[in-house]
């Protein structure tokens, strides 16, 4: 009986080693699995481990002089020394103020306002007021954070300041478009665009692929249809349902979240609509370039994964080195992040927004032309 | 001067046509003419070139080498004209598995651009005899069926040629024998058919054949003409140790070919003096019976097949 069941077992160990020697040798002739092995960890670790920064420095701050004052610079210098902020540019009024803000242009603005040098020597503990881009809690909440210190070290060596104990100045900030820094209102948005990136790739990416490992391909391609209606064919019907699928993430985040839409609701469909097709002509092109389904997947998560690492949706845009940000300027939901969040919760417009919309056309082109001169048509 | 696309007596027309894949020539330097209202059968084992040659002929392989006409269109440069007045019925069932039958000769109908195309699909369906069944998913349907959908497909848009791969393959004797009056009947309305196929009986029922192996067309015309070049001289063995027998002629010289047919050995030579003397000292074996017979298509074939693999090897 125990002889027995030492047969079986070591029956047992022959055929999963035939099982595991088989596996071994179809993995070697799949060269595509084989590459996305190596270059999946390497490539993504490299690129994503010195573009992520959770604690963003130098972000793009305005600042608004109502004075020219000696303590002005010097709290200036004190919060260019801090490392978080930037500063990249003076407005002139209020208006310019807002503008920049709403625009994008900067996350911070500062305005040092009439009076203040005044107010500091009387020991009338005046206000600076700092008003942030709260759309996106995580870019800014580190460097509101590093105010506090700000207000003890930026004068300690200006002596005309009375020192009363308390600080010489009060630091009012304004978080603005979300002002409870709730990240539910940044995180729907934002996932809004990845589940539309996620599902809009893989529908296209298995489209031509699924043809040509059914064998159906062979007889399409012996009929009278281009490869370009072959492509507009596959993508439409998908426009349709990303489209469903983008209202209800939209309504649940409106019912379920408070999440406001307080741009124009057609705007945001549109560039939705926008958005939806640059990821299924994307998708498309995959389907065209891989051999098989697996490896259609496999490159639409290799794509996948820096448009939500590198898109600004998880980790802050502008903490990341100009060269990351450089190359997320090539990814659909880099600009999707900013119109969702623009418009829903800063009730931008479409020339708010025009780079962005125009550099989904141009990415949406570009997969498109790539798609239609790589469709093999023919058996070659 | 014939314009393309019109009526004219060749249909297929190429010369010379030469490709290979990854430095392996699966087809080489093969010239075909095929006649209007032609039943043009294709001949030769597995691996011989017989889909790459129809792929060429379609357009979905472009040729490394040759040229030629196809329905007066070239086919290098002029396919897409090519494609809209053809019927290619793939090896493998090539419509959509999950489309019913109705929408699969639809979406064909609409991609041709037919008039009407839902009444076109309900014409088909009727005429090939798929009523009552017309909303059946097609990757459920048997083989026979299967095939009658996809030459149904293949013969809605109305074209001039049909080019089969194998139409049969896997299909019992009844649907084969429907199949085979079905396109009898399409090519007395005119059309012209290449039919591809390893069956030595579809062969005879087509009015000209051409056996390609290795890649190379080996003999071509109606069947009898095939017979009559090929000089083959043929013998029949019954009786005792024919295992045996056939080992030790195979080695001979001026025996082309051994193959057991049921209960016999049919031994085949293109020279018959060379033949008659190899067998010679085997005639005279007790329990053995010879008897000279007509060289079977399947006999000419099995001969080229050597004869080519000697030019090959």
């Amino acid at each position: 009986m125990s002889a027995m069941s030492n047969l079986v077992r070591a029956g047992f160990w022959r055929r999963v080693g035939a099982m595991i020697r088989k596996e071994f040798v179809q993995l070697r002739r799949d060269r595509i699995t084989f590459a996305t092995i190596i270059t999946i960890p390497l490539m993504q670790l490299v690129l994503f481990g010195y573009a992520i920064n959770t604690q963003p420095r130098n972000l793009p701050t305005a600042v608004l002089l109502q004075e020219s004052s000696d303590v002005g610079r010097s709290i200036l210098k004190a919060l260019e020394n801090t490392k978080f902020f930037k500063i990249t540019q003076q407005v002139h009024d209020e208006a310019e103020f807002d503008r920049v803000l709403a625009a994008g242009e900067v996350l911070f603005a500062i305005e040092i306002p009439r009076g203040f040098e005044r107010a500091l020597r009387r020991g009338d503990r005046p206000a600076l007021l700092v008003a942030a881009d709260a759309t996106d809690p995580v870019a800014t909440s580190t460097a509101l954070g590093a105010l506090n210190n700000l207000v003890a070290l930026a004068l300690r060596n200006d002596r005309s300041i009375p020192d009363g104990g308390t600080p010489a100045f009060e630091i009012r900030t304004h978080a603005r478009y979300n002002p409870a820094g709730s990240s539910q209102l940044n995180i729907v948005p934002g996932l809004m665009g990845t589940i539309l990136t996620l599902t809009m790739l893989i529908f296209t990416a298995l489209s031509v692929t699924r043809e040509v490992e059914r064998g159906t391909m062979e007889s399409l391609l012996a009929m009278p249809i281009t490869p370009l209606e072959i492509m507009l064919g596959k993508i439409v019907p998908y426009v349709l349902i990303g489209f469903l699928q983008a209202a209800l993430i939209v309504g649940a985040g409106v019912l379920l979240f408070d999440v406001p839409i307080l741009g124009n609701i057609v705007l945001l469909a549109a560039l939705s609509t926008l958005f939806i097709a640059t990821n299924l002509a994307v998708g498309y092109t995959f389907s065209t370039l891989a051999q098989n389904q697996l490896q259609a997947v496999q490159m639409a998560m290799m794509f996948f994964l820096p448009n939500m690492l590198l898109s600004g949706f998880i980790f802050p845009f502008l903490g990341m080195p100009v060269w990351a940000q450089w190359f997320s300027e090539g990814l659909p939901l880099t600009h999707y992040i900013r119109i969702v969040r623009s418009i829903m919760l800063k009730g931008s417009t479409l020339a708010d927004l025009h780079y962005d919309a125009l550099a989904l056309v141009g990415l949406m082109l570009v997969a498109m032309i790539i798609a239609v001169t790589r469709f093999r048509r023919t058996l070659d | 001067m014939i314009a393309p696309g019109q009526a004219s007596d060749v249909v297929i027309d190429v010369h010379g046509l030469t490709k290979s894949f990854g430095g392996r020539t699966v087809v080489r330097d093969l010239s075909l003419q095929v006649k209007r209202g032609t039943i043009y059968g294709f001949l030769g084992p597995n691996g011989s070139g017989k889909t790459t040659t129809i792929r060429m002929l379609c357009g979905l392989l472009t040729p490394d080498q040759g040229t030629g006409t196809c329905l007066g269109y070239d086919i290098r440069t002029e396919t897409e004209k090519i494609k809209r007045q053809i019927g290619y019925m793939t090896q493998r069932f090539s419509l959509y598995q999950d489309l019913s039958v109705r929408e699969n000769l639809e979406f064909v109908a609409r991609i041709y651009g037919l008039p009407q195309p839902a009444k076109a699909a309900s014409d088909m369906i009727e005429h090939i005899g798929l009523v009552g069944r017309e909303e059946q998913i097609a990757g459920l349907l048997s083989g026979g069926w299967k095939q009658r959908l996809a030459l149904g497909a293949c013969t809605l848009p109305g074209p001039q040629l049909l080019l089969l791969d194998e139409p049969t393959a896997g299909v019992d004797p009844k649907a084969r024998r429907e199949f085979w009056n079905e396109i009898h009947a399409l090519a007395a309305r005119g059309l012209t058919a290449l039919v591809s196929t390893h069956y030595m009986d579809e062969a005879e029922r087509c009015h000209e054949i051409a056996y390609i192996a290795y890649g190379e067309l080996l003999a071509h015309g109606t069947v009898d003409e095939v017979v009559r070049q090929s000089n083959l001289t043929t013998f029949s063995v019954t009786g005792e140790g024919l295992v045996q027998l056939a080992a030790e002629l195979e080695k001979k010289p001026g025996i082309d070919s051994v193959a057991p047919f049921g209960a016999s050995l049919h031994v085949s030579g293109r020279d018959a003096a060379a033949l008659e003397a190899a067998i010679a000292a085997h005639r005279d074996h007790t329990g053995l019976n010879w008897k000279q017979i007509d060289a079977s298509l399947e006999d000419v074939f099995i001969g080229l097949m050597a004869q080519a693999k000697d030019n090959v090897t």
